[in-house]
C-alpha cells in the first residue's frame, strides 16, 4: 500500500526505537552469509539417484557464485527509509515493522510463522510456508505475468521456525506480485521425498492463483511458473451482509455447475458463464423455489488438465470441466469470473454471495479435500509434491500414491498439519467468502487413517463438526469414497454432518420404474431414512434423485443405457447401476404417449421428493427436462452436453411450473419440514398420527412385494413436533402401470380434501393456497404412473 | 499507460477528474489524489469521481475505490459520474455499485 506521502520520523518519544533501526539493520550482513549458503550445503546431500533428470546442483538463487565470504559491506549500508515509498502514518513506529536484513536490495526481515501463505502487513507482505523435511527453502518473485523471476530471495536460516519457513519482504507491490517457492531437499521416493528445487511451487494457502484467468484460452505450455501464488485484500464492501442460517429442514438445494448453468447461448446473460451471470438469473433461482446453490467446485483448478488436442485441427477437447481438482483450497477459480482476467475473482464471488443472501439464498460450495491436481508419481509437481509430499499424500510403505479418490492421490488429511489446512481453508470461506455451507466429495476418505485404514473416531471430521467458526454452517458428506468405502448411515456425524442419502436415490428410482418389493423401503425414505439417522433426524438426509455424477432426470426416464461414447472411453465409465427406464424408447422419440410419460414420470420424482421429509436437492436443469443425450458422466464436455439450454424454459413450460408450485407447496406446508423423524403416534392429541400409510385401503397400505401403491398421510396438528398449525396432507404414488383407486382417510370434522397437485390429470398442479375442493372425499382414482398430492383443510 | 487526475472542490464537494487508464501503476496518483480531497481545508460532504474520460479500470482502480469508500466513511456519499461501459460493467461485476451512487451526470 505505497503512497505518496512521507513517511513519518520514527517516534522520538521512544529513543530505544529511534536506536534500534539502523542497529538491526546494519546486521543486514549476515544474511548475505547465511542465505546462500544455507541452501548449497545440504544440496550435495541429496538422496538416492534421481528418477528425472534435474540439474545436478540447482541454482536457485540468479545471482553468481556465492561465498561465505560477506560481500563488501557498501552493499548493505544502513537500511535508509525514504519518504518516497512506505506509509507509516497509520502504524505504530514499532520495530516489527522495520527491516533488519537487505538482499539484492530487497529489504527484509524474519516473519511471523502464523498465518500461513501470504499476508499483507504494513509496509510489506509476510511470506509463511510449511515444510517439514525441506532444508532450504527459496522465495521467488515475478511481476505479474512475466516469464522469469523478478529476484529469487532464500530464506535466511534465521527465518525458519520449526518447520516454517517465514519472511517479511518490504516494499512489494501487492497489485502485481506473483510469488512462489522452491523447496531442496531429499529426492527420495521410497521415503516418500519428492523435492525438486527446478520446480517453482504454489502457495497452498495462495488466496489467489493466476495462470489460468479466462477460462479455455490456450495455456502457455512453456511457463516456468504456470499457476501462480498471488495476493488478496480482505477489503469487500458487504454492507451488513451475513450467513443467512436458514434452518435446515427448510432448505431446497440446487446443485448447479458455474459456467454450465448461462454458458448457452440461450441463457440471455451478459456475461455467460460467470459468476455474475448467475447473479443475473437469480430471479429465476427465487421463483423456483430454490434457497440453497450448491456450487460444483469453484476453488482453483486446471481445465486444462488431462485436455486432448486433436493433431488435425489444434482443437482442445476433454477439457476438465467439472473442476474436481484442486490446484489452491484457497482461492476462486479465475476462469469462472467476467473479472478474472482483471484478476478481481475474489469480488465477482463476493459480489455474487452478498447477491445471493440478498434475495435468500444460501451459498453452499462443493469442495474436494480427498485429492489434488499433481495426481500420482506421473503428475506434475504443482504445489504440495513439491513442498512436502511425505506429509500431504497418504503413501503406500513403497512410497506409492494411495488412490482411494479414483484419480491419482489421495490427501493425507488425518494429518495434524493437513488437518489444520482443511480447517484454515474452510474457516477462510466462512469468515471471508460468508459461505454457508459445503458438501465434501467423497468424505469418507476424510475418516481414512494416514495408513488408509478408516478410523471409528476421525479428528478432521470431528473438528470441523465442532469447529467455533463453522459452527452454524451446513456440512454435507459425500459419504462414501472410491476405496470401497461406503458410509451412508454410518458417516461419523458427531450429530452435525448430512449425508447425500444414496439410498434415497436409489429406491425413488426403482419404485419410480415401478419395480416390486420397494414399497417399504419408500415408507423409510420418505420420513427421511429413519433407519439411518435414527439419531440426527430427517435433515441428515440430503434427499435427491440424480446429482451431477450420473443421469440427469430427463435422462434417467429416456434411457435404459448410458451413452458416454463421447468421454472417449468406449463407454467403458461411468456408473452402470442407473435404476433408469426409457419409457418405451431408448433416446429422443417423436412419440408422444412415450413423451407425455416421460414428463409425468420426471413430475413424479420431483413430487416424491418435494414432498419428503428431509433436505430436497435438485439437479441444474431438472426442472426443465435438461438432457445430457444418455452421458451419465460428462466431467470433461464445455458444450451442450452441460450447458443448460434455456430455450427448455419455454419448450418445457408446463414442468417448470408445476416444480415452482410444488417446491412453494413445500415453502408454505412445515408439516413436510420437520426437524426429528416423524413417530407413527399421535401424541398432541388430534386423533391421527403424526405419520400414517394407507394405500388403495386407507388406514391398510399393500406392503407386499408386489405391491407398486403407496399414500401417506401427514397429520397438521403435528407439524414440527406440534408446535405449529398445518392443514393434513395426503400423498398417493401409483407407480403401478395400471390405473388404482386409492380410498382417502376420513378428515377430521370441518375439513375436506383438496386437490393440490395430480400428475395423472390434464393439469398437473395448482398455485399453493388455490386447492381445488374434491367432490368425492371418499375415493380418490389414480391413474397408471402417477402421484398426486391432496390438502386436508376447512373448505372455503 | 498514463492518468490524468484533478482536484478541485465545487461548493461542498470533493470532486476529483480522472482520465486515461486507471491500473497499478496509476492507483498511487488516484489514492494520493483521494487522500488529498480528506486533507483539504474544506469538510467535504460529497466525494463526487469525473469519470467520463476514464477508459479502463484494473483491480488496483476498485482497490482505489474501496480505499475512497473507507476513507470518506459512512458519511460522506460516493458519486461516480459518467462512468464509461467498460469501467462501469467492472463496477458492477464485482458488485462495488452498492456502495456508491451512479450518475449520468454531474448535477
Amino acid at each position: 500500500m505505497s503512497s505518496e506521502i512521507p513517511g513519518l520520523e520514527p517516534d522520538a518519544v521512544n529513543p530505544a526505537v529511534t536506536e534500534a533501526v539502523p542497529k538491526k539493520a546494519s546486521k543486514g550482513k549476515k544474511a548475505a552469509e547465511t542465505a546462500p549458503v544455507a541452501e548449497a550445503a545440504p544440496a550435495k546431500k541429496k538422496a538416492a539417484p534421481r528418477k528425472k533428470k534435474v540439474d545436478a546442483a540447482p541454482e536457485p538463487t540468479p545471482e553468481p557464485a556465492q561465498e561465505a565470504a560477506p560481500a563488501a559491506p557498501a552493499a548493505r549500508e544502513r537500511v535508509q527509509l525514504e519518504p518516497a515509498v512506505p506509509d507509516y502514518s497509520n502504524v505504530d513506529s514499532r520495530i516489527d515493522f522495520y527491516p533488519t536484513h537487505e538482499y539484492l536490495g530487497y529489504r527484509i526481515r524474519a516473519g511471523k510463522p502464523l498465518p500461513f501463505g501470504a499476508t499483507l502487513v504494513p509496509n510489506g507482505v509476510n511470506f509463511s510456508v510449511y515444510s517439514a523435511h525441506a532444508t532450504a527453502c527459496t522465495l521467488v518473485i515475478f511481476d505479474k505475468g512475466d516469464p522469469t523471476p523478478k529476484v529469487e530471495i532464500p530464506f535466511p536460516h534465521e527465518f525458519k521456525i520449526g518447520n516454517v519457513f517465514s519472511m517479511l519482504v518490504f516494499d512489494l507491490d501487492p497489485e502485481t506480485l506473483e510469488y512462489g517457492y522452491r523447496m531442496d531437499g531429499p529426492w527420495d521416493p521410497a521415503q516418500g521425498h519428492r523435492f525438486d528445487p527446478s520446480k517453482i511451487l504454489c502457495d497452498p494457502y495462495a488466496r489467489v492463483i493466476s495462470g489460468r484467468d479466462v477460462w479455455g484460452q490456450k495455456p502457455d505450455w512453456d511457463n516456468i511458473y504456470p499457476h501462480r501464488s498471488r495476493l488478496s485484500f480482505d477489503d469487500f464492501d458487504w454492507e451488513d451482509d451475513k450467513q443467512l442460517e436458514t434452518p435446515s429442514e427448510d432448505l431446497i438445494v440446487y446443485e448447479m455447475h458455474v459456467r454450465g448453468f448461462t454458458r448457452h447461448g440461450s441463457s440471455g446473460v451478459k456475461f455467460p458463464g460467470t459468476f455474475v451471470g448467475i447473479r443475473e438469473k437469480l430471479p429465476y433461482l427465487k421463483k423456483l423455489g430454490v434457497n440453497a446453490i450448491e456450487l460444483m467446485p469453484i476453488f482453483e483448478f486446471d481445465e486444462f488438465e488431462h485436455s486432448h488436442t486433436d493433431p488435425e485441427t489444434g482443437e482442445i477437447d476433454h477439457l476438465n470441466y467439472w473442476g474436481y481438482s484442486t490446484l489452491g483450497f484457497f482461492a476462486p477459480k479465475a476462469g469462472y469470473a467476467a473479472t478474472g482476467k482483471r484478476g478481481m475473482q475474489v469480488d465477482e464471488l463476493k459480489a455474487l454471495i452478498k447477491a445471493c443472501h440478498k434475495m435468500g439464498i444460501e451459498v453452499i460450495l462443493d469442495v474436494v479435500f480427498n485429492h489434488t491436481a499433481e495426481g500420482n508419481e506421473q503428475g506434475p509437481t504443482l504445489s504440495l509434491k513439491g513442498l512436502d509430499n511425505q506429509t500431504y499424500y497418504m503413501l503406500t510403505p513403497e512410497g506409492y500414491y494411495f488412490n482411494f479418490s479414483g484419480t491419482g492421490n489421495t490427501i493425507n488429511c488425518n494429518h495434524p498439519v493437513v488437518r489444520n489446512m482443511v480447517l484454515d481453508c474452510l474457516r477462510y470461506w466462512v469468515s471471508e467468502y460468508h459461505i454457508d455451507g459445503f458438501r465434501f466429495d467423497l468424505a469418507a476418505i476424510l475418516g481414512r487413517a494416514q495408513d488408509g485404514s478408516p478410523l471409528a473416531n476421525p479428528p478432521l471430521l470431528e473438528s470441523l463438526a465442532h469447529d467455533p467458526i463453522l459452527a452454524r454452517t451446513k456440512l454435507i458428506a459425500e459419504a462414501w469414497d472410491a476405496g470401497g468405502l461406503y458410509q451412508v448411515g454410518s458417516f461419523p456425524a458427531y450429530g452435525r454432518w448430512g449425508e447425500w442419502n444414496g439410498k434415497f436415490r436409489d429406491t425413488i428410482r426403482k419404485f419410480l420404474k415401478g419395480e416390486a418389493g420397494e414399497v417399504g423401503e419408500m415408507a423409510m425414505r420418505i420420513q427421511g431414512s429413519p433407519d439411518l439417522y435414527s439419531s440426527r433426524g430427517p435433515t441428515a438426509s440430503i434427499n435427491f434423485i440424480t446429482a451431477h455424477d450420473g443421469f440427469t432426470l430427463y435422462d434417467s426416464v429416456s434411457y435404459n443405457e448410458k451413452h458416454n461414447l463421447a468421454n472417449g472411453e468406449n463407454n467403458n465409465d461411468g456408473a452402470n447401476d442407473n435404476n433408469s427406464w426409457n419409457c418405451g424408447a431408448e433416446g429422443e422419440t417423436d412419440d408422444p404417449w412415450i413423451n407425455a410419460l416421460r414428463q409425468r414420470q420426471v413430475k413424479n420424482a420431483l413430487a416424491m421428493m418435494l414432498t419428503s421429509q428431509g433436505i430436497p436437492m435438485i439437479l441444474m436443469g431438472d426442472e426443465i427436462g435438461r438432457t445430457q443425450h444418455g452421458n451419465n458422466n460428462t466431467y470433461c464436455h464445455d458444450n451442450d452436453l452441460n450447458w443448460m439450454d434455456w430455450g427448455l424454459v419455454e419448450k418445457n413450460k408446463d414442468l417448470l411450473q408445476f416444480v415452482q408450485h410444488v417446491a412453494a407447496f413445500r415453502h408454505r406446508h412445515p408439516v413436510l419440514r420437520n426437524r426429528w423423524h416423524l413417530s407413527g403416534r399421535d401424541y398432541v392429541g388430534s386423533g391421527y398420527p403424526d405419520i400414517s400409510f394407507h394405500g388403495e385401503r386407507a388406514w391398510s397400505p399393500d406392503w407386499s412385494s408386489e405391491s407398486r401403491t403407496l399414500a401417506f398421510m401427514l397429520c397438521g396438528k403435528h407439524a414440527r413436533g406440534g408446535t405449529v398449525q398445518d392443514d393434513y396432507i395426503y400423498v398417493a404414488m401409483n407407480m403401478h402401470w395400471e390405473d388404482h383407486a386409492f380410498e382417502l382417510p376420513y378428515l377430521a370434522q370441518g375439513l375436506q380434501w383438496h386437490v393440490f397437485a395430480n400428475t395423472g390429470a390434464e393439469v398437473t398442479s395448482v398455485e399453493p393456497g388455490d386447492e381445488i375442493w374434491l367432490k368425492d372425499q371418499r375415493t380418490f382414482w389414480m391413474g397408471s404412473r402417477s402421484v398426486a398430492i391432496l390438502v386436508g383443510k376447512a373448505p372455503r | 499507460m498514463s492518468i490524468d487526475v484533478k482536484v478541485e472542490y465545487r461548493g461542498t464537494d470533493g470532486v476529483i477528474t480522472l482520465g486515461g487508464q486507471l491500473d497499478a501503476s496509476a492507483a498511487p496518483a488516484f489514492k494520493s489524489a483521494i487522500e488529498d480531497v480528506f486533507n483539504g481545508p474544506e469538510k467535504v460532504g460529497r466525494l463526487v469521481i469525473l469519470m467520463q474520460d476514464l477508459e479502463y479500470m484494473a483491480s488496483a482502480g476498485l482497490r482505489a475505490l474501496v480505499f475512497a469508500k473507507q476513507k470518506a466513511g459512512a458519511g460522506v456519499p460516493i458519486v461516480l459520474v459518467a462512468p464509461q461501459e467498460g469501467v462501469l460493467e467492472t463496477i458492477e461485476m464485482t458488485g462495488f455499485h452498492h456502495s456508491v451512487i451512479i450518475e449520468e451526470t454531474y448535477a
